[in-house]
């Protein structure tokens, strides 16, 4: 049998998983691998509750399996690796919020789910739930390689160059319980795209990939290092321009080398890799990279072809019928019903295949909390996947999901059922598409909250023709300077901070973490909520009365500079 | 406005085996309702609190107890800091997601 | 300090030598600081005993790259199980400087790091008195997966390259 023939049928039918979902299918070795990791966290436990684990030594173990002890309870994340997900998954989540959390879920910024109400002893069983369907909540936090990330829109998006999904399963694999870099100074996060679109934030991480080809086709690799949000937001750099597909092991363990070795543990705020190269410079740390690199036994990691097509071979393929381009029932559709030509104008996205399109649900219903989903709305959306996109959800950074492979005459249908569950919202991209970080409510390390700011402001600007007319603009809000929601590349980034023991908000403007990332600049003194409310009403009053013809609000603000719209928000202070 | 210092403090923890938020009680148990919580007046007495607390702790029972600047009302302590009173009343929104 | 080889406790013949203390009866084998190792080269060399050096985790193993051949243990040390310096001092001793010799852990290590230890060629680990040495027996078979090439078994893409398939489709 060919590999590739192999791939319609790599599951073991009892396992029951949706068999054309674009996920990496576990083989045994996987499977078993898991059921050991969850007998030796669940020895951990057992070990803290005895007491022959203090806390100090037991905290970085949970950690490393995802588990925080939040405000109110335990949180844990689960990953999900890349952002893509069965709908068998779902359910499980759904199964998992009904009996061990309060019955919801919340996607998070870095395509995880996290669960809030959990409680530690519950713990094991739980990760037996997850690794039924081959999910687990490995390295979603900790000093140490975290799940990767990538572009939502892998394998089906239009400007694809390369399918960053078999490459983020390597990285996966290999950074796996990695005997070397499990106990870094501090958090690693990695990256990559295989498009001209940047849809995965790669100038915010540790490590972005670019992957890409060559005159001859050849897939390699532009690496960035470097980028990060936090106390001290950095731009990643380029740390080589081109790197052999085959060498993707070797030079990332050269990197994490010189950041083990040499990143710096006296400071948890300067211990990120981002510090190591601003201190060094990007050419010196290049040349102890590249000096490391040279000295490797380049072979013994050596990332062979036949590795990847073995991973490859384990992602089903999408059973795509033939269709016309263009359809009729969506061309009609859009004509008789505004508000679902509104939606699709926001919400779908250019498929590569014919016929068919990718759509986006987003998790920002008005006055809605983003990203959280309810178990029953969890159950629904695994129907609409298994209904009209092959059994396959995904998980955006932007805190939405998206379902990758949608027949155009399929449309108008998903989009009646999402709005009968809350998520028809047309929102895309829009003012309303906040990403929020959990804050104050939930987090143990947040100055102010984040989520309620977020429901005003989404309550505030909820009529859809205001929204529309403003166009792209992104809200991001974070409620600490560690940055989970990302304010630092928002369009408009709003900070949490303590004053006195009181919450207030910095506002920032300019951000991007598009193609060309940009660090936002900070307008003034922070705010109380209720004037934030007041000033993003006021930037968006500057913006439309001063745009032209076709211009973002990014680009308004580019030409006009910051001033007329830091002038507009403190006039009356 | 009072030096935080000087505010009359209750101890709270985190239960080790669920998470959740408890305050010391004048029995020197942990109660889940703020309501429950003994008051210490002055610093002696948040000191020796603590030290009941850390001793359970050390039972693994709780973890990382301290001390919380409160006011006292008539409802009971109501904790100075706006982080303290959600850890207190739980999260200030509605957690359960309003659609469907 | 109890210490285990190979997930066993096993007896320490090694004496750890201060910096200033005399040296021990000539056939006793000893661990000293690099520092002392400098100062007393002479000395330390003509000995029947073994001599080991024991490096700091801010310490970097090619201060010792010309010595290597003189140490038949290498002690590293962890100030804090956190600190994981040592994971990739130890993979270089092994890889870069091919140093056959005994590798030992000590300072605050926890079982659950004990196999990533082992997996980056250390040999021998120092335990806290009164803890459980089963939990390191234990350790050495909780997870037999391993995704990445290691020091210790063989070197490959390990797990990883289970996934190469007998023809190259592109």
């Amino acid at each position: 049998m060919s590999p590739t023939a192999a791939a319609r049928q790599i599951d073991p039918p009892a396992n029951g998983l949706p068999s054309h979902a674009g996920i990496y299918h576990y083989d045994q070795v996987d499977r078993d691998f898991l059921k050991q990791r969850v007998e030796q966290f669940r020895r951990q436990v057992a070990r803290r509750l005895a007491g022959e684990l203090t806390e100090d030594e037991f905290k970085p173990l949970r950690l490393m399996n995802g588990l925080y002890l939040q405000l109110h309870a335990y949180m844990l994340r689960v990953a999900v690796p890349y952002g893509v997900l069965t709908s068998r998954q779902v359910r499980q989540f759904g199964r998992i919020a009904r009996q061990y959390d309060k019955g919801f879920g919340h996607f998070t910024t870095r395509q995880n789910l996290q669960f809030n109400w959990i409680k530690l002893v519950d713990v094991p069983a739980i990760l037996d739930l997850l690794a039924e369907v081959d999910l687990h909540a490995i390295q979603t936090s900790g000093n140490c390689i975290r799940n990767v990330t990538s572009d939502q829109f892998a394998g089906v998006a239009s400007d694809e160059v390369v399918d960053p999904r078999h490459y983020a399963e390597v990285l996966r694999q290999w950074s796996t319980l990695h005997p070397e870099f499990s106990f870094l100074p501090r958090k690693f996060k990695i990256a990559i795209t295989g498009s001209s679109a940047d849809r995965a934030a790669i100038c915010i991480h540790d490590v972005g990939l670019i992957a890409k080809r060559d005159a001859d086709g050849n897939v390699g690799f532009e690496v960035y290092v470097g980028g990060g949000l936090g106390r001290t937001p950095f731009i990643a750099k380029k740390l080589r321009d081109w790197l052999p597909e085959d060498q993707l092991i070797a030079y990332l363990e050269a990197v994490l080398r010189v950041y083990n070795a040499y990143g710096r543990r006296d400071n948890i705020y300067k211990a990120r890799i981002k510090i190591l190269v601003h201190e060094l410079g990007i050419d010196a740390f290049r040349n102890e990279v590249e000096a490391e690199f040279a000295r490797m036994p380049v072979a013994e990691y050596r990332l062979e072809p036949t590795i990847i097509d073995g991973i490859r071979a384990r992602f089903a393929s999408q059973p795509y019928e033939a269709l016309e381009p263009i359809s009729g029932v969506l061309a009609r559709a859009r004509l008789e019903d505004q508000a679902f030509n509104r939606w699709v104008r926001t919400n779908v996205a250019a498929h590569r295949q014919p016929g068919y399109a990718i759509a986006t649900i987003t998790l920002k219903p008005a006055g809605g909390i983003p990203g959280d989903v309810s178990a029953d709305q969890m159950d629904a959306i695994a129907d609409l996947a298994d209904h009209y996109s092959f059994g396959e959800i995904r998980v955006t950074h932007e805190q939405n999901l998206v379902l990758a492979h949608v027949r155009q005459d399929d449309l108008p249908a998903l989009w009646k059922a999402l709005s009968a569950i809350g998520f028809g919202e047309a929102n895309s991209g829009l003012i309303t598409d906040i990403i929020a970080c959990p804050g104050l409510d939930y987090c143990a390390l947040a100055n102010a909250r984040s989520i309620p700011l977020a429901q005003r402001i989404s309550e505030r600007f909820a009529d859809l023709d205001r929204q529309h007319h403003i166009g792209e603009l992104k809200i991001k809000i974070s409620g600490c300077i560690n940055a989970c929601g990302h304010h630092h590349v928002g369009h408009i980034g709003i900070l949490g901070v303590d004053k006195k023991g009181v919450e207030a908000y910095q506002l920032t403007l300019g951000g991007s973490a598009a193609e060309v990332g940009a660090i936002g600049d900070i307008m003034g003194p922070a705010l109380s909520a209720d004037e934030t409310v007041d000033a993003i009403e006021s930037v968006v009053g500057v913006y439309l009365e001063q745009r032209q013809d076709g211009e973002r609000f990014l680009d308004t603000l580019a030409r006009i500079g910051h001033t007329p719209f830091k002038d507009k928000v403190y006039a009356s202070h | 406005m009072a030096r935080v210092t000087d505010a009359p403090k209750v101890v709270t923890a985190n239960r080790l085996q669920d998470g959740a938020v408890v305050w010391l009680t004048a029995a020197g148990d942990w109660s889940t309702r703020i309501a429950d919580a003994q008051v210490q007046a002055d610093a002696a007495g948040a000191e020796a609190a603590l030290g009941i607390a850390r001793a359970s702790a050390a039972r693994q029972e709780v973890v990382e107890p301290y001390a919380v600047d409160v006011a006292v009302e008539a409802a009971g302590p109501r904790p100075l800091k706006t982080r303290e009173w959600i850890r207190a009343a739980g999260p200030s929104i509605d957690a359960i997601p309003t659609a469907a | 300090m109890p210490l285990i080889d190979s997930g066993k406790l096993v007896d320490d013949a090694w004496v750890r030598l201060g910096d200033d203390d005399a040296l021990p009866a000539a056939d006793v084998p000893v661990i000293v600081s690099l520092a002392r190792f400098h100062k007393d080269r002479a000395s330390l060399a003509g000995r029947n005993g073994g001599l080991g050096v024991w490096l700091a985790s801010n310490q970097h193993p090619k201060d010792i790259a010309d010595h290597l051949a003189d140490f038949a243990l290498v002690a590293l040390d962890f100030p804090k199980f956190r600190d994981g310096r040592g994971f990739t001092i130890a993979r270089e001793l092994r890889e870069h400087l091919g140093y056959r010799g005994v590798i030992r852990a000590t300072g605050h290590t926890l079982p659950d790091q004990y196999l990533f230890l082992v997996r980056c060629g250390v040999t021998q680990v120092e335990i806290p008195e009164g803890r459980d040495p089963a939990l390191w027996a234990h350790a050495l078979t909780e997870i037999d997966t391993a995704y990445q090439v290691s020091v210790a078994g063989p070197l490959s893409m390990a797990r990883l390259a289970r996934h190469k398939t007998t023809e190259h489709a592109a």
